[in-house]
């Protein structure tokens, strides 16, 4: 398949003007507003087109712009899904459109909604207590982290390291960090996955957490999760599950099952709430019995005697990760979201999201070094620039996979094509793989050629930092 | 076959999915799991699926448990009217179905609408510096702070806050501060304005921030935001603002008062009133490219020499620098932006500047309505104020606020005897019912 991206371009090199070149407005504030001068700006300059411009303007740029609806997004880690569109209309609901401040008697509805989803996510995960704060997948990373730290600070163990497999993603070193924790690297066993000699060695009293992510982040399932669990709770250390790859153990495996003590649950993937280009997304937390004291603030239970739901304060709560309730519109379509699949439609997704990615490794001509791999697998571009080879499938109609990462693969192509795609889809995505990863260095280092940009020089784009009009017209 | 006992959204016919697995060699999906027994899950969560239909009206019954109040409510959250144009255009598949722009070269459309809400907010602030989002006003304070920590590293663990300041921005802050080891403390506030010669008196070798807040919590202006930009700089700590992009269309442009940081919630802009959803404002100066958390968007050359768009700085990130990250932040709030930038470039910079200007008159004259009544005072403070501002009543506040809820208004409750009341364009039409109703009910 080919793809040519709609593109726009002017003979000044210019592929859509910004909107401050189309023509900007300067407004004398002193001269409008009500305060004394010395409380106000002097102007306001910023750009004022007319309606129909910023129409055309918007509608310009979002046609520059790959999405799960344009075709396969196969990012891995990443779980692009099919964003239902039914949930964007239950978001927009109007009556739940409240200030967050209301008295809980006059806000029964949205506690009732949150109260509904932290108990499905309980059940999900298998998890004694949610809750749904945390604004992203790194957010609940956050949370979680500080929970496990609370909880040993209130048992008077002073713990300072945390424990992370090399092959984890990023966001787990930075949370350690951002908590204040040493973070002990754990390298990957021979196979791909923890090697539990290793992780002996790796915990002690100083262990404060291991964060797992499980399936790993090559597809794999950590087959000695009963063995990891036993060796990080013998030494006083909490086991913390990362949940980007939730997806592929729907209905077959549980966190808590597996002796994890803290979860967050990324529900712009395994839930299908949209990315919008980055965010938002939502990290709800669940947590066993023993730590639900150290939860934030407010949590939402069941009100007394049949009157309802109400908010309260976790006895040792870490206090509050978001100024109010998290990313409430994300929270809304995760519900619905859920609601929709139910227990069969869950486990069918990750039957699914494993069948095709199964399917996909099996039809495309690179290396895949590590299996049985699940929801996701790490080809190998093997001699060739997985950069390039990304690049280049680009032309083909689908957005590439993730690309050299994570590590523990050489130029890896880390790809999830999760369960919405199709046999013919996946087909047409193997045939990019293939197509891009036989083509000559040449075709290689000219791509892309279809998309609305070519090849952008990023070293020169970090080394002259422009970021903004205002340093454009300085430049 | 999907959709009956399966998830309706993925495409596989009955036929495909055999054909499928006869190209694996396996029988069923069941053979492709590697969980060992001992830890795989064979019970139900007891989610029984539902129609799109039945849960679109199951969740309609459950908001409509919701009281149906007029909402005089800020502190932090604020709605505005979004016009329609905003909704349409960001709900176009093509930016709310997209990812992170790891493929700059197809991703073109949200990179330059990122790069222009960037640009909008370094006009806001004229710090040279915007990042394109962080989760919250609250987080991005946190942020603010790690920031500090960061650059200011030489002696002080100390955060300097006002003593009025929204209690989970607080709450949030000092999660943020624990990492890093630094330690909170409010400065006190005089007649709704920062303590500025208390302030001066306090500020030290051990300060690495000065936050204050323009409006403040209390809807007020603070007048001598150049003085404490002074006492931040002479203590050589990072002077943070807090704001949001309405109030600072007319508010004195934090660069020109020595801000190093501004700080606030951006979804002022393009949001709608969403129970605390919203969007994190961080912009900084040029000092602090390479510390700065989250996302940054350049400008960037094509092969062709066509001016293109990146994220760019990337080294600062969790995916490439780990543990020694500016920040753990991955998925931020841009869709949210990219709804702030649409709803700024509909207003325009008239737009903006007379949206601003009638919150500062509107609450100017509902406070002097509500003063106007036997048994109130407002507004308490001396001050000019934005949206927002506390009133004074002799009964106790609770049962005030309670009995205006009766009456279907929503107010704050901020201390025994003080309630807060916001107006904005979209209440302002109702405030003839709201005093009508607070005269009786006090």
């Amino acid at each position: 398949m080919i793809h040519d991206q709609a593109d726009y371009a002017r003979e000044d090199g210019v592929h859509e003007p910004l909107l401050s070149e189309k023509g900007e407005t300067t407004v004398d504030v002193r001269e409008s507003s009500p305060l004394p001068d010395d409380l106000t700006r002097e102007s306001l300059t910023l750009p004022a087109p007319a309606e129909p411009a910023i129409a055309r303007h918007y509608t310009r740029l979002s046609q520059m712009n790959w999405a799960i609806d344009s075709g396969p997004y196969p990012l891995g880690s990443c779980t692009m899904k099919y964003n239902p569109k039914f949930t964007e209309d239950v978001a927009a609901d109007p009556n739940a459109a409240i200030h967050p401040d209301r008295s809980t008697r006059s806000e029964q509805g949205n506690l009732e909604l949150q109260y509904r989803l932290q108990e499905y996510l309980g059940r999900i995960g298998g998890m004694d207590a949610v809750t749904l704060q945390p604004p992203a997948g790194a957010a609940g990373e956050f949370t979680g982290i500080a929970v496990a730290k609370a909880y040993h600070d209130h048992n008077g163990n002073d713990r300072s390291e945390v424990v992370i497999p090399a092959s984890a993603h990023g966001t787990n070193f930075a949370t350690a960090a951002l908590a204040g924790y040493d973070v002990v690297e754990l390298p990957s066993g021979d196979d791909g996955r923890v090697d539990v000699e290793a992780l002996e060695a790796a915990v002690g009293d100083d262990t404060a957490a291991l964060m797992l992510t499980n399936p790993n982040t090559v597809g794999l399932f950590e087959r000695d999760i009963a063995d990891i669990a036993d060796i990080v709770h013998d030494a006083g250390g909490l086991l913390y599950y990362d949940g980007a790859n939730l997806n592929a153990l729907l209905g077959r495996g549980r966190p808590g099952d597996m002796g994890f003590d803290v979860m967050h649950y990324n529900v712009h993937k395994t839930f299908a709430t949209p990315h919008g280009g980055g965010g938002p997304g939502a990290g709800p937390v669940g947590v066993v019995d023993e730590l639900t004291e150290f939860l934030p603030a407010p949590r939402v239970r069941e009100a007394e005697e049949g009157s309802g739901y109400e908010r309260f304060e976790p006895e040792h709560t870490i206090g509050k990760v978001h100024g109010f309730t998290g990313n409430w519109l994300v929270l809304v379509k995760t519900y619905a979201y859920v609601a929709r699949l139910g227990d069969a439609g869950l486990a069918d997704a990750a039957a699914k999201a494993v069948l095709n990615a199964n399917y996909l490794a099996e039809r495309i001509d690179l290396d895949v070094p590590y299996g049985p791999f699940h929801h996701e697998f790490a080809a190998t571009a093997g001699d060739r620039d997985a950069a390039d080879v990304a690049k280049r499938m680009l032309d083909f109609g689908v957005h590439p996979p993730t690309t050299k990462w994570p590590e523990m693969v050489p130029e890896a192509m880390l790809t999830e094509p999760t369960e919405i795609e199709g046999q013919s889809s996946l087909d047409d995505l193997a045939e990019a793989f293939n197509l891009a990863y036989a083509d000559t260095d040449e075709a290689l280092d000219a791509a892309p050629n279809r998309t609305a940009a070519s090849r952008i020089d990023q070293v020169d784009a970090a080394r002259n930092p422009r970021l903004s009009w205002q340093a454009l017209d300085e430049s | 076959m999907s959709g009956v006992d399966g998830t309706p959204y993925a495409p596989h016919t009955d036929a495909e999915t055999a054909a499928m697995l006869a190209e694996l060699g396996v029988d069923d999906e069941e053979a492709l799991f590697d969980i060992p027994d001992a830890v795989a899950f064979d019970g139900e969560f007891g989610i029984e699926p539902r129609s799109e239909r039945e849960i679109r009206e199951e969740c309609s019954r459950i908001f409509a448990r919701n009281d149906d109040l007029v909402e005089f409510l800020g502190r932090g959250h604020y709605g505005h009217y979004v016009p329609s144009v905003v909704d349409h255009l960001a709900d176009r598949a093509e930016f709310l179905t997209s990812y992170t722009q790891y493929q700059p070269e197809v991703s073109q459309g949200f990179l330059q609408a990122l790069f222009e809400y960037q640009s909008m907010l370094v006009e806001l602030t004229g710090l040279p510096v915007a990042n394109c989002s962080m989760y919250d006003a609250a987080t991005a304070l946190g942020e603010a702070a790690t920031l500090a920590d960061r650059v200011r590293s030489t002696t002080g663990d100390t955060v300097l806050v006002p003593e009025q300041l929204r209690e989970g921005k607080r709450a949030v802050l000092e999660n943020y501060c624990a990492g890093a080891g630094l330690t909170i403390e409010p400065y006190p506030m005089a007649d709704g304005n920062a303590d500025v010669d208390a302030l001066a008196d306090r500020a030290g070798d051990d300060v690495v921030m000065v936050y204050a807040e323009n409006p403040t919590v209390r809807g007020c202006i603070e007048e001598r935001l150049a003085a404490i930009g002074e006492v931040a700089a002479d203590a050589d700590a990072l002077f943070t603002l807090g704001s949001d992009p309405v109030s600072l269309a007319v508010l004195q442009e934090p660069a020109s008062v020595g801000a190093d940081v501004v700080v606030g919630e951006a979804g002022a802009l393009g949001l709608p009133t969403a129970y605390g959803m919203g969007l994190g404002l961080f912009a900084c100066s040029d000092a602090f490219l390479r510390q700065v958390p989250g996302r940054l968007v350049g400008a960037a050359e094509d092969a062709s020499g066509d001016r293109a768009f990146t994220l760019t700085l990337q080294t600062r990130e969790q995916h490439i620098r780990k543990e020694r990250a500016t920040s753990n932040i991955c998925t931020n709030q841009a869709w949210v932006a990219l709804r702030a930038a649409i709803h700024a470039a509909t207003l325009g910079p008239d737009g903006l500047v007379d949206l601003a200007n009638d919150c500062v008159t509107e609450a100017a004259a509902l406070a002097a309505r509500l003063d106007a009544i036997d048994g109130a005072v407002a507004p308490v403070h001396d001050r000019h104020h934005v949206r927002e501002f506390v009133v004074h009543v002799d009964q106790p506040a609770a049962a005030i606020a309670s009995d205006l809820e009766s009456e279907g208004f929503a107010v704050h409750t901020v201390d025994e005897h003080l309630l807060q009341v916001c107006v904005t364009d979209l209440n302002a039409g109702q405030t003839d019912g709201f005093v009508a109703a607070f005269e009786e009910v006090i």
